[in-house]
């Protein structure tokens, strides 16, 4: 995994934001997004093709729904197509997503500021 | 959203950790994803770390310059970074609570922590790899001029150094000491000295002879 497949990914799938040196990401997590998009394309999980047909099924989604389509919001179509494919493609479900997204939520609660956040099997149990 | 479940908020009395619903879900996926196989994390660490400089620490530079050339903005930025920040248009709105820091020929300046939602990435870029480690935290307060070597920098031993450590509040951003031999130049050329290291303290600008002319 390198540059020249981050550059491939930007060309292959219509919308990502970039410059001339490639994809352009405003937070943090929209990079982690798009690494893992990355990471499941190269484990062969999805082509491209059907990436950017799920994606723009999600971007036309969320326009029917009010999104004001500035390009603001593409991440958050990006973050919904990852959740779509996997529970798709039956890598994780959507109950299995719920699960994890709560587990972190309790990690974080019970974390002091200023110390690594880390998931423990305690998080499972709320 | 492709999401309906409730969200339910807690009482936030800022001591512990907080994540936003969006980070919350893309660790959600990176666990699983990493648990089943699926993604190694120091590759997804590889990818991010590639456009880490890329966008923020432009936009950091800049303000760094201003600060460098205009002693009214500089003044602004000290008493309030988040709003002197906001006041140019060419940068990405900043969130409350940025605080800049001024180094001296004194005192030295060091930022930690970027655990959860207190890096400034609008002005920082994407957080280093480095910078999210235990260790790093950890050592940065305990040992400073350890870490600071570690970097490439060494102080005379008469400068104080600082550590600041943010919290879910506070956000710092270093506005290091302007090089020596840099009279009369332009903000734009000024800010092809700031490096994001520098912004957190744990570099120092370029020296004017670094540049290519």
């Amino acid at each position: 995994m390198d540059s020249a497949a981050a550059l491939k990914a930007a060309h292959a799938v219509p919308g990502v934001p970039q410059d001339d040196d490639g994809p352009v990401f405003k937070e943090p997590w929209q990079a982690q997004a798009f690494a893992i998009a990355l990471a499941l394309h190269e484990r062969g999980v999805f082509t491209w093709n059907e990436w950017a047909a799920t994606l723009g099924d999600e971007i036309k989604r969320a326009q029917a729904a009010g999104d004001p389509d500035t390009g603001e919001t593409y991440y958050m179509h990006w973050l919904a197509t990852l959740e779509r494919l996997v529970a798709e493609k039956g890598v994780a479900s959507r109950e299995m997503l719920t699960e994890y997204r709560d587990a972190w939520d309790h990690a974080c609660d019970r974390t002091p500021h200023g110390k690594p956040i880390e998931l423990t099997p305690a998080d499972f149990a709320h | 959203m492709a999401h309906d479940h409730d969200h339910h908020h807690h009482d936030h009395d800022h001591d512990h950790s907080e994540l936003s619903e969006t980070q919350l879900r893309v660790r959600a996926l990176e666990t699983i994803l990493t648990e089943k196989g699926y993604v190694d994390p120091k590759a997804l660490d590889a990818i991010v770390e590639m456009y880490e400089t890329k966008i923020g620490p432009r936009n950091g530079a800049a303000v760094i310059a201003k600060a460098w050339t205009d002693p009214a903005f500089k003044k602004a930025l000290l008493d309030d970074a988040t709003k002197a920040v906001n006041t140019l248009g060419h940068v990405a709105r900043v969130g409350d609570h940025l605080i800049a820091v001024e180094n001296t020929p004194q005192r030295h300046n060091m930022v930690v922590c970027t655990l959860c939602s207190c890096y400034p990435w609008e002005v920082l870029g994407l957080p280093p790899v480095w910078y999210k480690a235990a260790p790093y935290r950890s050592r940065a307060v305990k040992d400073p001029r350890g870490v600071l070597a570690d970097f490439g920098v060494t102080l005379p031993k008469d400068i104080e150094i600082r550590v600041w450590d943010s919290t879910a509040e506070t956000r710092f951003l270093v506005l290091p000491m302007r090089p020596a031999g840099t009279d009369g130049w332009s903000e734009d050329k000024l800010a092809e000295l700031v490096t994001r290291d520098s912004m957190i303290g744990t570099g120092l600008p370029k020296n004017p002879t670094e540049l290519k002319s």
